[in-house]
């Protein structure tokens, strides 16, 4: 939003081709314009996608064979920390709100930018500085940490690797997800267009408030926590540590009060996409319009009540397991609630079928999966038996890989036209999406087995009962990312050669179809006026 | 955004103020005072309902709270439910282990 | 070349947003404290003994003075708003200092209580410390960690303060330079002041090779001295102000009071 007021009768050049005070690079990394943070986003996000992919496939060659293969246990310790800290924190999380909210949350609401559009930019530069000083750590003397992306103490206290600095890191770019959060909930209160009321809001953007608040609730829990990780290693200032009377439950409790809620933070986004995508291509309006926006709310309540779920085999209290196990089950109802509401959408619906619904489509077939596995694990008996096994690295790869990576791709190819203003070529990505699909389940379908048979996480060697097992899902990796590879190349290819996309190729009804592609600097020629609930199709079904 | 530049401008008188912060010293006089009678059990409850009085004048009166609009309200309790809801919940296994 | 004109404008900010920003802020915070909070109850309620016997080696009268030094300055940051409300700028530059001062009072009362306590070698890792029982070994580090964390939030509360004070006492009108790309929408553009009705200015002189306008934003003199983007910004210093106050009220009465 300008801060003065200098009203523009002209007619606006689209945001990309804008000459502002910077050219070149700068002309994006000091911009304020919501538009372009989402797409630095967009670049920075899927870098690290890529780098933490790689470190993937390595950890999959190195189950390739029995004994070491291509890394000492140190090596593989640290590859896996550095994975998931890149997936969780520089990936994830920032995610689809990041890159999609900032996007279009405004544009979904008629508003010309986010509420602080300074305050966005800053969020970008966090996650940035967050990123940079994760990886300095490879190059310090204590090296890349090896304690997991969970660093539990006290074995974060005592490891020799550089935790203080990439607990820093995570520490910043848990600022960044606060800075986020604290915007969108504001420019969700403040910037509506004239005739936008909370219930005639996309879902997309009920999902983002929905988890703008958790961020905004559960992210401080987290930085504390790390913080006392620091104060604990630099200052001695032992919390955590047993010698000095400390209870290492109680960091696992902390951080998991912020961790749980976080998973929360990746898929809720990912609905949201979801939520957009199925009226779209099924050409009538959502079914359960406020089912769907309260179960994103609900989820997020329910979800902060779970955390110790975590923690069953931890050493906690008997009655915490059983509440806790309880309380789980809690989180199935909404995101059933979600997923019964776009069966129905699609049902009689003219579907028409398009990449992006096909990604959105696996994605709930893939987070189901999940899903199921993760009431599984809830139930406290089972859990026993497969706490940190593969079982629970399957689980959980098929519901952030599987449920939120897969929206955010299907939510990238929807409003890719938008975004660019250009058209992918569609027969390539079927063929990224067979790669991926196939590979995903060859992956992670092995892994989710194997863990059934007692193969342990963490681990850079197998016994020779789990060896077939672990071919088959380096196979499967193999897939995946040559999937990942194509999709990436076919979309980069688009945006220099793609066809010129229309101002709305695929019919959607909400207000970013109804500005151009790419949109212009301030969203609207005009500030539009709302007179419909999102999903209204003028000619619906015929 | 011009429509809602003047309307917030209306403030709250410095009697008013004063006599928040009488009450807060006061209370802070009560709570050194109660600290100092023995009954255990209670010593601590006594002590955080009064830090809650305390906060909430400081919070209605010197944040202005009480002059705002609703979602101000909204968003203050949100924050307090969760703070319990952290709080209660971490206490089922420490109690019961 | 630059193509000066002056026009009487008035900011177009959303103050209600800013300060919505700022109360989101502000939950952050509290939460951030609050696992501290949690951390101290069960460790509470593991060592209640523990904790009593080593309150007793804090002073009450240091503490209670810090209470009462605290309390006043969310009093006196309180007053400057209000002032500032009612275009008295004087008196609101003196009650932002004070509370600065009250700020600073703090700190050194701070300062002056842990060096008492280093001296006594009761500070983390240290042998005297470590000597003692379990709970309060973790009642002293968790003193030191909230204080600390506390102690860093008055930093950074008199900070924001002393910014929001040079700002005041700046005089209130302000400039706005004009740069490509708004510089385009300018070149026969309508300039729009909204001061009640709103009044248009037609810009048709704007040459090409003009790089910046710079627009100059007057008060409307009616309005001299009501310094309506300084409220806002004071008004979210404050409410800082005022959680670390809060924060402070709720700290005292656990670490001094459970004698
Ligand atoms: C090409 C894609 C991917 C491959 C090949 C892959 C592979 C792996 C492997 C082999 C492990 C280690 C299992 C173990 O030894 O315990 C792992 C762990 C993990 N992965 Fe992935 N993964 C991929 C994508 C993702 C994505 C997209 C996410 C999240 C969004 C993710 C999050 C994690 C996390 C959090 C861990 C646990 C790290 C730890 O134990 O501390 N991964 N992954």
């Amino acid at each position: 939003m300008a801060s003065h007021a200098i009203d523009v009768q002209n007619a606006q050049e689209n945001y990309l081709e804008v000459k502002g005070r910077w050219s070149g690079i700068l002309s994006w990394i000091f911009s304020t314009d919501h538009k372009r943070i989402g797409i630095l986003y967009l670049v920075s996000i899927a870098f690290f996608f890529i780098v933490a992919a790689t470190i993937g496939i390595f950890m999959r060659l190195e189950q390739l064979t029995m004994g070491p293969t291509l890394m000492k246990p140190e090596v593989y310790n640290r590859l896996f920390t550095l994975h998931g800290v890149i997936m969780i924190f520089l990936f994830i999380i920032p995610g689809i709100p990041a890159i999609l909210g900032n996007f279009f949350l405004p544009i979904q609401i008629g508003a010309k930018d986010v509420a602080f559009p300074r305050l966005n930019l800053l969020s970008w530069w966090l996650f940035m500085i967050g990123a940079t000083l994760a990886i300095l750590t490879l190059f310090l003397p204590g090296g890349l940490p090896d304690t997991g992306w969970t660093f539990y103490a006290p074995y974060s206290i005592r490891t020799g690797s550089e935790v203080s600095l990439a607990v820093f890191a995570a520490f910043i770019l848990g600022f960044s997800s606060i800075l986020t959060g604290l915007n969108f909930v504001t420019t969700v209160h403040r910037m509506r267009a004239p005739g936008m009321s909370f219930f005639r809001m996309p879902l997309f953007v009920w999902a983002l408030y929905a988890t703008a608040w958790i961020q905004i609730l559960a992210t401080p829990m987290v930085g504390i926590t790390l913080l006392l990780i620091i104060v604990e290693r630099l200052l001695n200032i032992g919390i955590f540590d047993p010698t000095q009377g400390g209870d290492p439950i109680l960091y696992q409790h902390l951080f998991w009060i912020y961790s749980h809620p976080a998973v929360y933070i990746m898929i809720l986004p990912g609905f949201g996409v979801i939520s957009e995508i199925i009226p779209t291509f099924s050409r009538r309006t959502i079914f359960g319009y406020k089912l769907i926006a309260f179960s994103s709310l609900s989820i997020a309540i329910f979800g902060s009540l779970v955390w110790a779920h975590h923690m069953f085999v931890s050493g906690q209290s008997d009655l915490a397991n059983i509440i806790f196990s309880f309380l789980t089950f809690f989180v199935a109802i909404p995101t059933a609630i979600k997923v019964f509401n776009w069966v129905a959408t699609l049902y009689k619906g003219s579907i028409r079928f398009e990449p992006p619904l096909l990604f959105a489509l696996s994605s709930i077939f893939l987070f189901s999966i999940g899903g199921f596995t993760g009431l599984m694990q809830a139930t406290l008996p089972i859990n026993v038996h497969i706490h940190d096994t593969y079982f629970v690295v399957g689980h959980f790869h098929y519901t952030m890989f599987g449920g939120t990576i897969w929206a955010l791709i299907a939510g990238i190819l929807y409003w890719f036209p938008k975004i660019t203003g250009k058209m992918y070529n569609k027969k390539w990505i079927y063929v990224a999406w067979a790669f991926m699909f196939i590979g995903f389940n060859t992956l992670y379908g092995t892994m989710l087995y194997m863990g059934w048979k007692g193969m342990p996480r963490r681990y850079y060697d197998h016994l020779p009962e789990f060896h077939t097992d672990h071919v088959i899902a380096t196979v499967g990796s193999w897939f995946l990312y040559t999937g990942i590879l194509i999709l990436v190349s076919t979309l980069i290819y688009a945006v220099y050669r793609g066809t010129k996309a229309d101002a709305n190729p695929w019919g959607g009804t909400t207000l970013e179809w109804k500005t151009s592609s790419p949109p212009p600097l301030e969203n609207f020629e005009k500030e539009p006026v709302v007179e419909h609930e999102p999903y209204y199709h003028e000619e619906a079904i015929r | 955004m011009s429509h809602h530049s003047h309307e917030e401008i209306h403030g709250i008188g410095y009697g008013i103020l004063v006599l928040v912060w009488l009450g807060l010293v006061v209370l802070t006089g009560v709570t050194v005072v109660a600290s100092g009678v023995h009954v255990p059990a209670l010593a601590v409850v006594i002590a955080l309902l009064i830090a809650a009085t305390k906060s909430s004048l400081v919070v209605s009166y010197f944040m202005h709270l009480k002059y705002e609009s609703r979602i101000f309200h909204v968003i203050l309790l949100m924050g307090i439910v969760t703070i319990a809801i952290f709080i209660g919940l971490t206490f089922f296994d420490v109690l019961f282990r | 070349m630059k193509n000066i004109r002056e026009i009487a404008l008035e900011e177009h900010h959303d103050f209600v947003g800013a300060k919505m920003g700022m109360w989101l802020f502000l939950l952050t915070e509290l939460i951030l404290f609050t696992g501290l909070f949690i951390l101290y109850a069960m460790y509470r309620v593991r060592h209640a003994a523990e904790f009593h016997a080593a309150a007793t080696e804090l002073d009450v009268v240091i503490g209670t003075i810090n209470t009462l030094v605290l309390l006043t300055s969310s009093l006196t940051v309180a007053v400057g708003i209000e002032a500032l409300k009612r275009r008295n700028r004087k008196l609101a530059k003196w009650m932002v200092l004070l509370t600065v001062l009250f700020a600073l009072t703090f700190l050194v009362n701070k300062y002056f209580e842990w060096s008492a306590k280093i001296h006594h070698g009761i500070f983390p890792g240290a042998d005297e410390l470590l000597s003692r029982s379990q709970g309060e070994i973790i009642y002293f580090n968790l003193y030191y960690a909230m204080t600390g964390l506390h102690g860093l939030h008055v930093l950074v509360g008199m900070g924001i303060l002393l910014w929001v004070y040079f700002l005041i006492a700046r005089k209130p009108s302000e400039k706005v330079v004009v740069a490509p790309p708004n510089i385009e929408y300018l070149k026969g553009a309508q300039l729009i002041a909204s001061k009640g009705e709103q009044e248009r200015w037609v810009i048709d002189e704007i040459k090409d090779d003009v790089v910046e306008v710079e627009v100059v934003i007057k008060k409307d003199p009616k309005k001299a001295g009501v310094d309506i983007p300084n409220i806002i910004k004071l008004e979210n210093a404050g409410l800082y102000w005022h959680l670390v106050d809060i924060i402070w009220i709720f700290l005292f009465p656990l670490f001094y009071l459970i004698t």
